[in-house]
């Protein structure tokens, strides 16, 4: 979806039948909604502190301040991308707590060109996911998305695995498209590199 | 197209609203560039192989402790709005 929604995806989400709902006072809906996304925003807000508690923290956090500004909201984004862009600053916010001496800003341009430049050109081995019980692909997973910058991260794990648009993706991060596209081009490369080393085919089995 | 004008448009390619046109010129480089073609796939396996595994789940009573919390302070403001209306 694009900054302006059609008319069609205007005319009845069913998100704005409950919040107009919440707005008059029913807690049930509330609940409804927070049923709906609480699993996307603890991952997104575990992706961007890598931090379970904070994670839990940021969730009950980001519902309570969604309840109490629901008035602002417009209605001219979608509601999740709205509550992202709560999670998101709430996330940040904990990142910089947690690491004081160091700024931590979804803003600023991450200047590494670490993995920009693909150097592992081996293919991988078939459904190489399937070399690995599921406890050890997580793991893999969860450390390689790990080393990425906090910004490389927050764009992948909102465009790629939360299944957001680009645009969204920008606004839920208050940066610009071209922005959005140049992370979260470098993400995907960081990643693919990352993991070129458990999943290439074995030096000797290449034709 | 040469190897870095493709990389550039890497993550276009996985856009379903990339024109048409860029879409033929990256398959025409990658038909003469294994590097290119290998860097696409594993990076379009990269994407897949994420968005399919679950890293992070929350686990059920987690979720209804931090409901519960959520709708206790709701519910107290809404009280509290309440009270301030005349």
């Amino acid at each position: 979806m694009g900054i302006t929604a059609t008319p069609e995806e205007n005319a009845i989400h069913p998100d704005l039948a409950l919040i107009e709902r919440v707005k008059a006072g029913d807690l049930a809906a509330f609940e409804q909604l927070m049923r709906q996304y609480d699993r996307q925003i603890f991952r997104i807000a575990l992706h961007i502190t890598q931090n379970r508690e904070d994670a839990e923290d940021i969730v009950q956090d980001t519902f309570f301040k969604a309840f109490q500004k629901l008035e602002q909201f417009q209605g001219n984004s979608k509601f999740y991308t709205w509550l992202v862009r709560i999670a998101v600053n709430e996330s940040l916010m904990r990142l910089r707590k947690r690491k004081a001496q160091r700024t931590v800003s979804m803003d600023e341009d991450i200047q590494t060109e670490e993995g920009s430049i693909p150097r592992d050109f081996a293919d991988w081995m078939p459904n190489p996911e399937q070399n690995y019980n599921q406890a050890e692909l997580r793991a893999i997973l969860r450390k390689t998305i790990q080393g990425l910058p906090p910004g490389f991260r927050t764009v992948f794990a909102l465009r790629d695995i939360d299944g957001l648009s680009t645009e969204e993706t920008a606004q839920a991060l208050n940066l610009s498209v071209p922005a959005v596209k140049s992370r979260l081009l470098r993400a995907r490369l960081q990643l693919r590199e990352r993991l070129s080393r458990y999943f290439r085919v074995p030096t000797g089995e290449q034709a | 197209m040469n190897c870095t004008e493709f990389l550039a448009n890497l993550t276009d390619y996985f856009d379903a609203s990339t024109a048409e046109a860029l879409r033929e010129e990256l398959k025409q480089h990658m038909e003469g560039c294994n590097h290119c073609t290998v860097t696409l796939n594993t990076t379009r396996q990269t994407i897949e192989i994420y968005r399919n595994e679950e890293l992070f789940e929350l686990p059920e009573p987690i979720r209804q402790k931090l409901h519960h919390a959520v709708l206790s302070k709701c519910a107290e403001k809404l009280k509290r709005r309440k009270a301030a209306q005349p």
